[in-house]
């Protein structure tokens, strides 16, 4: 069947199988491997995306439900070199080890502070209850959302700043904290 | 895990849907948000033929009032329950177990008409429709009927729903200012209810106390007759039949729907 849907701004047509789940489609159509295929069950919320601007469990959204609406990926919201002011307090506060739930957590983070910008660490808990980081580094995590909402409502950024910008010092072809937050 | 083969069919309106379904009979399934279906299907215990997509249909969705009844469209997404003023102020009960279930990213895709007509009796909105006398509206090809919230859930994860029907509306009767609690014991942050339990209104009900989300009729009564909400929630286990798992056994979830209801009748919202 064809789907048209917005990917991350970019208008996109396919021709695709009724049961192709969203997760495959990003991963294996548009070679987004961000959104992780972590469960498979709906639980643990490493494929998080954006849909039409709220967080989804893109494992558990068929292709074809997403016709006509815009998706978004943790690539979408910035770059290893622009990094948007979740990815960068992920990366200020150490909020990622391994790097796998990584940009399952940035996404539902942007989502959770879309429609809460101040919210309390209680609330950042809770709104995170859908993601797991089987590094268990959720204090870490929980402190990078509080930043992230601290200088997107405040602007007052802390040490060394949230702007994103350039990362240095790390070779080229390792992955660093800053490919992970932006989910590469 | 990917589901086995089907044809998708968008329908445009609720007429559509409902002729979709006349026209594919048992071999096919309305989906919604898809958060109960797709993972059956992922896991090969639903095998449709055909999938009926009623998550574009904007007739059914919405919070609107009739009079003093709250009416909510059957694809209105957990999410804009928990944060309707309208809900708020006229079922706070609902808003708080539309809150309850699952996880942000689950709320944000799941419907109200698909956990009721899902119908497990752990879930949060069937035990939260029967507490508040509530009532679903089913459509036919032959017109459209109103079925109690008591009358509605007829077994495990089986309804009033006859072939062929839609749900396409929820009532709830509009009661600004009721004292209301709500329970729900877990193991872990976005489990199913081990126990539950809700009251509003003099009505108490219990999910994953039996087959389907009953109600606690014992202590209904015992609180009608002047008995206080410790003496009522004394017999909150009362001509229930729970069921035993890897996680409780019947004493225990007998146990848990006493101290559940008591806590609930205090108005303690967890």
């Amino acid at each position: 069947m064809q789907v048209k849907l917005t990917v991350n701004g970019e208008p996109r047509s396919a021709d695709v199988e009724p049961r192709l789940l969203l997760v495959h489609y990003l991963r294996e159509h548009l070679g987004l491997r961000a959104a992780n295929v972590g469960c498979d069950t709906t639980s643990c919320g490493a494929c998080t995306v954006l849909l039409d601007g709220q967080s989804v469990k893109s494992c558990t959204v068929l292709t074809a439900q997403a016709q006509g609406q815009h998706v978004t990926t943790a690539e979408g919201v910035g770059t290893p070199a622009s990094m948007s002011v979740v990815q960068a307090a992920f990366r200020q506060e150490h909020g990622l080890q391994c790097g796998f739930c990584t940009p399952g957590m940035v996404m539902a983070a942007t989502s959770l502070l879309a429609e809460n910008p101040r919210p309390t660490e209680t609330q950042v808990r809770e709104g995170l209850e859908g993601n797991f980081c089987r590094c268990t580094g959720y204090h870490n995590i929980v402190r990078a959302v509080l930043a992230a909402s601290a200088a997107m409502t405040e602007g007052g950024l802390a040490e060394g700043g949230l702007s994103g910008g350039e990362v240095s010092g790390r070779p080229a072809e390792q992955a660093g904290p800053a490919d992970k937050a932006a989910g590469q | 895990m990917i589901p086995a083969s089907f044809d998708y069919l968008a329908a445009s309106s609720a007429a559509e849907a409902i002729a979709l379904l006349a026209e594919h009979g048992d071999d096919a399934k309305l989906l919604a948000g898809g958060h109960s279906l797709l993972p059956m299907m992922k896991l090969r215990l639903a095998t449709p033929e055909v999938l009926i997509d009623i998550g574009r249909v904007e007739e059914l969705s919405g919070i609107t009032t009739d009079g003093a009844d709250l009416v909510i469209g059957a694809t209105t997404r957990h999410a804009e329950l928990a944060a309707s003023a309208l809900v708020a102020e006229l079922a706070p009960l609902l808003a708080h177990a539309a809150a309850q279930v699952g996880d942000p990213q689950i709320r944000h895709r799941g419907t109200i008409g698909g956990s009721l007509a899902h119908a497990d009796p752990a879930a949060d909105l069937p035990m939260a429709l029967v507490a508040l006398g509530g009532s679903v509206v089913l459509r036919g090809p032959d017109g459209t009927r109103t079925v109690g919230a008591d009358d509605f859930f007829t077994g495990y994860f089986e309804t009033a729903l006859e072939p062929g029907e839609l749900l396409t509306a929820v009532r709830v009767p509009g009661a600004p200012g009721q004292a209301w609690g709500y329970q729900k014991f877990t193991r872990r942050a976005n489990d199913w209810a081990i126990v539950g339990a809700a009251a509003a209104g003099g009505r108490i009900a219990l999910a994953n106390m039996g087959p389907v989300p009953v109600r606690a009729r014992a202590a209904e009564e015992a609180l009608a007759g002047g008995a206080s909400p410790a003496q009522a929630a004394e017999l909150a286990a009362e001509g229930t039949s729970p069921g035993e798992d890897i996680h409780a056994d019947r004493a225990y979830r007998e146990h848990l729907a006493r101290v559940l209801t008591r806590r609930a009748l205090d108005g303690q919202a967890g």
